[in-house]
């Protein structure tokens, strides 16, 4: 079924991602947990290897050519990724080795330095463990009170009350896109109430920055999180993007090599921005794999890999509907406008760990489980759920696939 | 390569549609003790009631969870109700050699002898044999007695 408006359509992205024209089980693989991590093309895995065979030596100190160039390499892909979210100065991008890192550095560092006993903290039902843990962690070590936007039936924030759970609070944190239900949140006018009641706020954009464009001045946001092996860069790699002011005034979290600027018998002083919180070598080769895959990401632009996305989406909730009707229902918004392409499930009645293994058989890779959001099952009724998700490489013969393997699922397990 | 069929015989799938011993009991005199699957998504609780000789006199199970992990919770609750701390013991560690889980004995003093799957009868339990050509699930199988040998050490505590 091809899709007018998906300027993906057609072209065969499949073929740049060598993974995926393995086989599992003797068949083709299907690849639909983009959520949990993303595909690499070839662009971002040659990059790394030509990184280690030809420049790889430790930067910021070397005097000798390859470490001038891995060096230049390294902070040319920083600015790289400023430009992918709009940010004003590679001062407020600052490297870590994943989003949840980026999410204590941002809740623990700026929490511990401007927040006391009894302050307010607003989170959301929806959030990943990654966004709330930490606040639990500070609510244990400074006494926090923790409030939590609520949802309403299509799994989309409940913001009639937002003011009032704003009032007095210090600290928003809330998702741009769940990794369960695919629900795209207003982040501006969450942003702009935030301001008003005078707190920061704080933007865990793990699923939204590979899957839309996202301009963090747009945003309003304080801070931004997301990783890069769920964009087509390697694992081991996170981006936390602050406001200028708010890291100048943060302490460091992690002290070393690099994020210093002097050390003495009795004490010590901060490098500048970014660099004051990235203390010792940091993952070069990965850093340059994630500029190399923000380069790939551009070269297709982030507008068309949004509009595919819908395409696909609406593609996958149509076609599951109409060939499982009432056996299927799937989480989240039914707009494909107002969600991401990220489908947490019920089938049949059947358990998300039986469900994956019989897609497994058919070499169909979702994911079961609590995804990582424990307090969002509980709300949705559920232990756990199947999800399946798609990314720029998927089409809808991957949906098709999971379909059929559904049916197969159906069956085998007829009750 | 494995298939499905080596994974989910029927009596896997009877147990899983028509689980025993569903429920709750009253605690105390009952103990309750809850376990999770790392591989999320398995919840067991199971109500166990020790009469004065130590023997499981009653259990009940309530939770969620996959095929796998409600099955063998079942067919465990049928297999220890009546038995002794000593039996279920046995059982556990015939149960998990048969799940290719070797556990040494962490008792000090009577130091028992490597128990060989074929000398205690599993019974329904040898339906679950497959589950060790699907490495991931082999956690399924084992969450209900992983939860049960806790209780039993926290209720005779």
């Amino acid at each position: 079924m091809v899709v007018s408006s998906d300027p993906i359509d057609g072209t065969d992205l499949k073929a740049q991602f060598p993974l995926l024209s393995r086989e599992v089980h003797g068949r083709p693989i299907v690849y639909l947990d983009s959520a949990a991590t993303s595909q690499k093309p070839l662009a971002v895995l040659e990059t790394m290897d030509e990184y280690y065979r030809t420049i790889n030596s430790n930067v910021h100190r070397g005097v000798y050519r390859i470490a001038e160039e891995a060096t230049n390499q390294m902070e040319r892909s920083r600015d790289l990724v400023r430009g992918f979210i709009g940010a004003r100065s590679t001062a407020e991008i600052i490297f870590t080795k994943n989003a949840t890192e980026s999410l204590n550095l941002a809740a623990l560092s700026w929490g511990r330095a401007n927040l006391s006993s009894g302050d307010i903290v607003v989170l959301s039902h929806m959030e990943h463990h990654a966004n709330i843990v930490p606040w639990h962690m500070l609510n244990t070590e400074i006494g926090l009170e923790l409030r939590w936007i609520p949802l309403d039936g299509q799994g989309r924030l409940d913001l009639s009350d937002l003011d009032n759970l704003l009032d007095g609070a210090r600290v928003l944190a809330v998702s741009a896109m769940s990794n369960v239900l695919g629900t795209i949140n207003p982040i501006r006018s969450l942003t702009d109430a935030a301001r008003r009641a005078g707190a920061i706020s704080i933007v865990d954009g793990c699923q939204s920055v590979p899957h839309l464009p996202v301009d963090v001045a747009e945003l309003g946001a304080d801070f931004l999180a997301f990783s890069g092996h769920k964009m087509c860069g390697p694992t081991g790699i996170g981006v936390l993007y602050g406001r200028q002011e708010l890291l100048e005034a943060m302490p460091p979290m992690l002290g070393g090599g690099e994020m210093i600027r002097d050390v003495r018998l009795d004490g010590f002083t901060t490098n500048d921005l970014p660099w004051k919180f990235e203390a010792g070598t940091p993952p070069i080769a990965e850093i340059i794999g994630l500029g190399a895959a923000v380069e790939w990401l551009q070269a297709i632009g982030m507008e068309n890999v949004r509009a595919h996305e819908i395409a696909l989406t609406g593609y996958t909730m149509s076609s599951l509907s109409e060939r499982f009707g009432d056996r299927i229902r799937i989480h989240g918004p039914a707009d494909p406008i107002e969600r991401g392409g990220v489908f947490s499930f019920e089938f049949d009645g059947l358990h998300p760990h039986d469900i994956s293994q019989v897609l497994d058989e058919h070499a169909v890779c979702v994911r079961a489980g609590h995804h990582c959001a424990k307090p969002l099952m509980k709300i949705l009724g559920v232990g756990a759920t199947a999800r399946a998700s798609v990314y720029v490489y998927n089409d809808s013969t991957d949906i098709d696939a999971l379909a059929d393997a559904l049916e197969e699922a159906g069956s085998f397990f007829a009750l | 390569m494995p298939g499905l069929e080596d994974l989910y015989r029927e009596i896997i799938l009877d147990h899983y549609r028509n689980p025993r011993n569903r429920g709750e009991l009253e605690t105390p005199p009952a103990h309750r003790v809850e376990g999770f699957n790392p591989l999320c998504g398995d919840e067991i609780v199971l109500f166990l009631d020790l009469d004065a000789d130590g023997r499981v006199a009653d259990i009940r199970i309530s939770g969620q969870g996959c095929s796998i992990s409600q099955s063998s919770a079942s067919m465990m609750s049928a297999a220890v109700k009546g038995r002794t701390i000593a039996e279920i013991d046995e059982l556990t560690r015939a149960f998990k050699a048969m799940m290719s889980i070797h556990e040494s004995s962490l008792e000090g003093g009577e130091t028992s002898e490597a128990v060989e799957p074929g000398d205690v009868k599993l019974g329904d339990l040898e339906a679950l044999r497959g589950v060790v050509k699907f490495p991931v699930r082999i956690k399924c199988a084992t969450l209900a007695w992983n939860t049960l040998a806790q209780g039993l050490e926290e209720a005779s505590a």
